[in-house]
């Protein structure tokens, strides 16, 4: 039996234009994404998996292709739209975490489920669940701005699955951290991902991108290198 | 996200910047402060007027010399000569007149009154004996100036209670003199006190028969006003007929709009004054109005500031799934709460200003619900109104836009 893929890009092209110029940052670029599968999307600075980044996570629209996400055809959606499928169907996590300062990390887990129309008496107790799932048990209560950085990316990724999104969306998600800690944020992934998570990382640390099973190297806007060939060169390399 | 949920969190922000939310609020505060004081004031001298004049009397005619209408070759109103006491006894006993309950012959001029060292300006009225009853005027001690005392033009005086304590240091100073352009009055009586301040003050005034007052102290033939009463409120309109009616064919004149005269009702001069001071309010209103728009200004400027400062937190509200009405809203209602808390201290500070002018000036304030209302639904309109702007600016935010913002 054969499971309809959660992410379907085909022939996805950015083209930023300016006045004069016009800039490619995605040339038509196809590829799926099974349900459970953890990818890492690497590449150079300039290579444009920024840009994919924003496709996947339906912050921007595809300048031409079809993006389609579990099911749903993100084209020709209003801005409101995209908002929505934002809330129910992505986890984002985002390399400067982006909580809201001043405000406590149990607020910040139940952020997105106001948006989303969660009954407001059952918010609490799911957000306790995933910060406990994070090891934040006893930090609910601090603010943003007095945790660490690994425990602030911990309160970003809680946030990410409160909602039971379709995907999570991990942009260099240990990029500000220190590498201790970021050995923890890339643990936490894995588990989610044995759960049965399906985890979209971005990341140019090939240390960190080998936690991923399959990795999609990005050069000018085009796809490389799709799979497990990619990996064992840089887990060869690491032993090396 | 309901309303109370959002309120709750835009409280939360605005207690974080308490110094520049103060300062955005205390424009909102000064703007309604001012709005509330002055138009209480406004509306407390136009009501204190009023009364006053109803206070003469519901069923008063007035005639003055000079016409309603100003026109090149007529005399200012109140200005002319035309008036006789002729008029006022054909008035009094002509059977044409048939409205008319009491005809009050009156010559008022203002003019230096001393006594010992000390001296006031004051109004001198001549009048006859009906006057006290046609304008409801009490006489609080001795007599009210008599038949006898017109006949005979002697020289008496009758104080308002201002005047009294303007000339004497007792209370009672019946049977001493005082001395009107260089003629000694004796003060028969006192009249009660009427109330009023300024200009409309019916206590800073002395009366005279009429018959000295014109001959002797100031030689004119003529009447500076015909008081008239009416039998009866209802039937103003028609007094005024026969009386215009009357004195047209007394002055031999055919045409009404060539009269040397007018006749106003009290209603008619309340109108006038009411327009006035009506005019006088807005103009009031309108000063304070300024600087309400400037408190607008400034809320709009600091929520433009606050939007922009919080860039990122806005395209991450976004990019957790807010649709544009929730940030639209969000904003909005910070532009509001902060406008509001301004517009509830205003109307207080408004209202203690007012007291205490009140206090002070002894100038009357009337504060109406209407105002105070009208002051609430204004601080929140300017909270929509300047805070749309920076709202809407908010909500069009591209996500990837506002968190890549450093």
């Amino acid at each position: 039996m054969k499971e309809h893929p959660i992410i379907q890009a085909n022939h996805l092209s950015k083209i930023y234009k300016t006045d004069l110029v016009e800039t490619v940052a995605l040339a038509d670029v196809s590829f799926e994404i099974k349900k459970g599968e953890f990818v890492a999307i690497m590449g150079p600075s300039g290579s444009g998996k920024s840009t994919l980044m924003h496709l996947l996570g339906a912050l921007d629209k595809p300048t031409s292709g079809i993006y389609i996400l579990d099911g749903e055809n993100v084209e020709n959606l209003t801005d409101d739209e995209l908002a929505d499928i934002r809330n129910r169907k992505i986890g984002f996590v985002f390399q400067a975490y982006n909580l809201l300062p001043r405000t406590s990390a149990l607020k910040n887990v139940m952020l997105p489920m106001a948006y989303g129309g969660i009954p407001k008496e059952n918010r609490e107790e799911i957000a306790k669940k995933f910060l406990k799932m994070v090891g934040l048990e006893d930090r609910m209560s601090h603010n943003s701005n007095q945790l660490s950085g690994g425990q602030q990316q911990r309160v970003a990724i809680a946030r990410s699955l409160v909602m039971n999104p379709a995907i999570l969306l991990a942009d260099e998600p240990t990029g500000n951290i220190a590498s201790a800690q970021a050995e923890e944020i890339m643990a936490i992934f894995q588990r989610l991902n044995e759960e049965g998570h399906t985890i979209i990382m971005i990341t140019h640390e090939p240390d960190i991108a080998q936690h991923a099973k399959r990795i999609i190297l990005l050069r000018d806007g085009k796809i490389v290198e799709d799979g497990n060939g990619y990996r064992q060169k840089i887990i060869g390399k690491g032993e090396g | 996200m309901d309303y109370t949920e959002i309120i709750k969190e835009s409280l939360g922000t605005l207690t974080i910047n308490k110094m520049r939310t103060g300062l955005a609020i205390l424009g909102i505060i000064i703007g309604i402060g001012s709005v509330i004081a002055l138009v209480s004031l406004g509306q407390g001298t136009q009501q204190s007027i009023q009364n006053q004049i109803q206070s003469l009397g519901a069923n008063l005619l007035t005639v003055s010399p000079g016409a309603e209408r100003s026109g090149a070759v007529r005399g200012a109103f109140g200005g002319g000569t035309t008036l006789t006491s002729e008029d006022a006894n054909a008035l009094a006993s002509s059977a044409e007149i048939t409205t008319i309950k009491n005809v009050s012959p009156e010559f008022s001029r203002r003019t230096q009154v001393t006594t010992g060292g000390k001296n006031t300006n004051t109004q001198i009225v001549g009048v006859t004996p009906i006057y006290a009853e046609v304008h409801k005027i009490a006489v609080s001690s001795g007599n009210f100036i008599s038949q006898r005392d017109v006949e005979g033009m002697t020289k008496v005086a009758v104080l308002g209670p201002q005047v009294v304590t303007d000339l004497f240091s007792e209370a009672n100073p019946i049977g001493q003199t005082i001395r009107i352009n260089n003629q000694t009055f004796r003060i028969i009586g006192i009249t009660a006190s009427k109330g009023g301040s300024g200009f409309m003050n019916q206590d800073d005034i002395i009366f005279a028969p009429l018959s000295t007052v014109q001959k002797q102290l100031f030689g004119a033939s003529y009447l500076s006003s015909i008081a008239l009463e009416a039998k009866s409120s209802q039937i103003m309109t028609q007094a005024q007929n026969e009386v215009g009616y009357f004195l047209l064919n007394r002055h031999k004149l055919s045409d009404p709009t060539l009269a040397d005269f007018s006749i106003m009702s009290q209603q008619d001069i309340i109108n006038t004054v009411s327009s006035t001071t009506g005019t006088f309010t807005a103009l009031l209103a309108g000063i304070a109005a300024i600087s309400l728009l400037v408190g607008g200004i400034g809320i709009m400027n600091i929520m433009l500031v606050t939007v922009t400062e919080r860039t990122r937190e806005i395209g991450l509200r976004k990019a957790l799934g807010a649709k544009k009405k929730t940030i639209i809203t969000q904003f909005l209602t910070e532009a509001i709460l902060l406008t509001f808390t301004g517009g509830v201290i205003g109307i207080f500070i408004g209202l203690i200003i007012s007291f205490l002018l009140t206090k002070i000036t002894q100038f009357p304030m009337a504060l109406s619900l209407n105002s105070i209302i009208l002051a609430f639904v204004v601080s929140v309109a300017i909270g929509v109104l300047f805070g749309w702007y920076p709202a809407n600016k908010a909500s069009n935010m591209e996500p990837i836009e506002a968190l890549r913002y450093e």
